[in-house]
């Protein structure tokens, strides 16, 4: 809004007053209670302060963070960096947040897209499908998460064992030691043509746009497939061939007690991404129902008036306009199923919470391995917090 | 049927706990410098004893047919609370897992514990405990099905291990791969059941913990002839009652019931014969029983303690015979030396 704009009241600035040293002034009042708020706040923050630091010098209980630079000594079953136990506890500690993510970004993006699609089931006309989505979404948010993590660990556990593992497709196995898959040996070439991809997506995102601008200007829709097919497989592969189209596969075996080779999923990560995905889809369902339901019936007659098909309508109608209503829930979901992953350590999956709780306990410094925790779930959640925020803000109602 | 608990929740509580407790005001945590002890004044101002004992652990701590908790670390409780109240039953158990139980004993959640655990140096420093004596002298080793065919721990090459976290099993465990070269995959569960669970699902090979442990856990089986304890010992793990430093009076408390229960086997002092130990002409015994001397009140309780608790829970060789025999661990380093040969001795008891 413009000055010209605002109300004239706000623009007149107050006429001033002579501060006097008296109760009966409303500002010297103000001040005074601040200042009282203040230091009732801050004294009472000293007092746990100097307490605790106390009473941890007379039980002799170390203070500090000089643990961290310690050998850790600790095993990790797996771990996106490398990691050996003569590491220290911090490098132990970064292992932790790295698992917690890498199951809290796995989980939301598979959490969104089944919730979405149970959501837009239960909508369906299709008693059927409607029901049995109905149906999920019950059952699912009735029972205690931990209970579901369990029962999906005991299920991975049910698997045959090693030497009698099931083999659905030539070279993936399936036993109670996860899951076993051929994996590509890794070479500059991958890279480069990963590389590739995403510059096919950057320029594909660009040419639509500038499709988008010529066709406001002249009316005339324009193709986008072709390029992006181009763009975004034809790019990495010749950038693939071109670096000599290595392809060498390392073929899970068994060797000994375990398999060798190959890329594995425990059963501890499986169970615990399977059970925070359709737990907390359940609940993403039912944000994604409300938010459809939340457009006016209106709005999809009218799409509909214009001759757009279901597809368009969705996409172009309803969709925009459910998603205002759906962000804000979306994202105490997202925080939700982030910090449920703390569940965890019921079923041996080594997050933060586990290594910071073997730490503490081997160390002995639980107020500051909780410290840590809390550090790490802040980190994350004001992350997401932040990121869905701007997010709102950008599809938020422009008003004209 | 899985019980259900929540490790993270409960987890926040005792560290919640533990910031209150020593966020109290400093005057009344200042551990008495003479007389008194807070920990057993407390005790007795409560009327009861809190005694962190194990989830439930075959022959150590475990809840009978009837809830009544069982059992040789169950037995050091009884043996205080007949100390201070002369009744064995004004005990409240609080079981705790292994990751947990340290936080229960620094925030003042339970008064000692009687679980099985390790005294090693830093966790009678930095910890801020005191280990008043070594109950039970024992050592890490592994199981495996037998079906497994394994004969000793050095062909767990490759093996896929379970480990409880937060013990010194599991610092035990990397030391031990490391000096003999074997590679693992861990599998670290913190719930005692969960962890079996895993191993007797196949989910892991071997399963590693005390001997005494995996003598107790062989021993609940359907079939216990199906499991294979492997003959290594990699580590020692002297265990015994754990009390808060700074209390110096109940850690004696404590020390001294374990070594009345030892000079009582080496006297020969049983529960069927200690009511006629006042005709017992020797001084060792009759200091013992409390009629001379005047031990029983040099430790602030009454000068015949040790007749009580013998009375009702036997000497330290009955109260092994009754947990631990029957789940199958041999006295060994258990016995009493010189007379036969094991570790258990106790200070003159004067």
């Amino acid at each position: 809004m413009s000055d010209a704009t605002a109300d004239p009241r706000f623009r007149r600035k107050p006429p001033k007053r002579p501060i006097r040293l008296s109760w009966a002034d409303e500002r010297i009042r103000g001040i005074v209670w601040q200042i009282l708020v203040v230091g009732i706040i801050g004294s009472i923050i000293w007092w746990l302060w100097s307490n605790t630091v106390h009473n941890l010098e007379v039980r002799r209980i170390a203070t500090g963070f000089g643990f961290l630079n310690r050998e850790a000594g600790l095993p990790i079953a797996e771990s996106l960096i490398s990691y050996e136990p003569t590491d220290t506890y911090f490098r132990a500690l970064v292992v932790g947040v790295l698992n917690t993510l890498k199951v809290a970004v796995v989980g939301i993006v598979l959490a969104t897209f089944l919730g979405t699609a149970i959501g837009i089931a239960r909508l369906s006309k299709n008693f059927l499908v409607s029901k049995i989505a109905a149906f999920y979404v019950e059952v699912i948010r009735d029972l205690p998460l931990l209970l579901q993590l369990l029962f999906w660990y005991t299920i991975m556990q049910g698997l045959p064992g090693p030497r009698q593992a099931m083999q659905p497709i030539e070279g993936v196995f399936l036993s109670n030691r996860g899951f076993k898959v051929p994996a590509l040996v890794w070479e500059p070439a991958h890279t480069a043509a990963l590389v590739a991809c995403i510059a096919g997506i950057v320029l594909t995102w660009l040419y639509a746009r500038s499709a988008r601008a010529k066709q406001m200007a002249d009316g005339q829709p324009r193709k986008i497939w072709p390029a992006a097919i181009a763009l975004i497989l034809g790019l990495p592969v010749l950038t693939w061939q071109v670096m000599g189209a290595p392809w060498q596969v390392d073929w899970p075996a068994l060797r000994g007690f375990n398999f060798r080779g190959g890329m594995s999923i425990s059963p501890e990560y499986a169970a615990l991404l399977i059970g925070l995905v359709t737990y907390t889809a359940g609940f993403i369902a039912e944000v994604v129902r409300a938010g459809i339901l939340s457009v006016n019936l209106g709005q999809w007659e009218a799409a509909q008036a214009l001759g757009l098909r279901h597809g368009q309508l969705l996409r172009l109608i309803v969709l925009p306009q459910a998603l205002r209503v759906i962000i804000p829930p979306m994202t105490s979901n997202y925080l939700n199923l982030t910090k449920n992953s703390s569940l965890a350590v019921a079923i041996g999956y080594q997050d933060i919470v586990s290594i910071a709780n073997t730490t503490l306990n081997q160390t002995g410094q639980a107020i500051e391995g909780i410290a840590i925790i809390m550090l790490v779930y802040l980190t994350i959640s004001l992350s997401i917090s932040l990121f869905m925020n701007w997010y709102n803000a950008k599809i938020a109602l422009v008003e004209r | 049927m899985h019980q259900i608990s929540r490790p993270g929740f409960l987890r926040a509580i005792g560290a919640a706990m533990i910031a209150a407790a020593v966020a109290m005001p400093a005057a009344a945590q200042q551990p008495a410098a003479g007389g008194s002890s807070p920990t057993m004044d407390a005790i007795r101002a409560r009327g009861t004893l809190i005694c962190g004992v194990n989830t439930g652990l075959a022959g150590f701590a475990q809840p009978d047919s009837q809830g009544v908790w069982r059992g040789f670390d169950v037995d050091y409780c009884r043996a205080v609370a007949i100390a201070l109240f002369n009744d064995p039953d004004k005990v409240r158990y609080v079981p705790t897992t292994a990751q947990n139980r340290f936080t229960a004993l620094q925030s003042g959640e339970v008064d000692m514990l009687a679980r099985n655990t390790t005294w090693t140096l830093s966790r009678d420093t930095s910890l801020g405990f005191d280990f008043p004596a070594i109950t039970f002298y024992d050592g890490q080793g592994f199981m495996v099905k037998a079906s497994l065919g394994v004969r000793s721990a050095s062909e767990l090459n490759g093996a896929t291990i379970c480990v409880q976290p937060g013990t010194t099993t599991e610092q035990n465990l990397t030391d031990w791969a490391r000096a003999n070269r074997i590679q693992f995959q861990p599998v670290v569960i913190e719930r005692l059941e969960e962890v079996v669970n895993a191993y007797l699902a196949g989910r892991c090979d071997a399963y590693t913990t005390d001997v005494s442990g995996l003598a107790a856990t062989r021993s609940v089986q359907p079939r216990p002839a199906e499991h294979v304890i492997l003959p290594d010992v990699i580590s020692k793990e002297p265990l015994g009652p754990a009390v808060r430093h700074g209390d110096q009076r109940f850690a004696d408390l404590v020390r001294w019931i374990h070594f009345g229960l030892v000079t009582a086997e080496e006297l020969g002092l049983t529960s069927q014969n200690i009511g006629q130990a006042a005709g017992d002409a020797r001084p060792d015994v009759q200091r013992l029983i409390g009629r001379t001397g005047d031990l029983g009140r040099m430790l602030g309780v009454d000068n015949a303690f040790m007749v009580n608790i013998v009375t009702r829970l036997g000497n330290y060789g009955q109260m092994f015979e009754r947990s631990l025999t029957p789940i199958g661990i041999q006295r060994g380093p258990n016995a009493l030396w010189p007379a036969a040969g094991g570790l258990q001795y106790a200070p003159p008891f004067r």
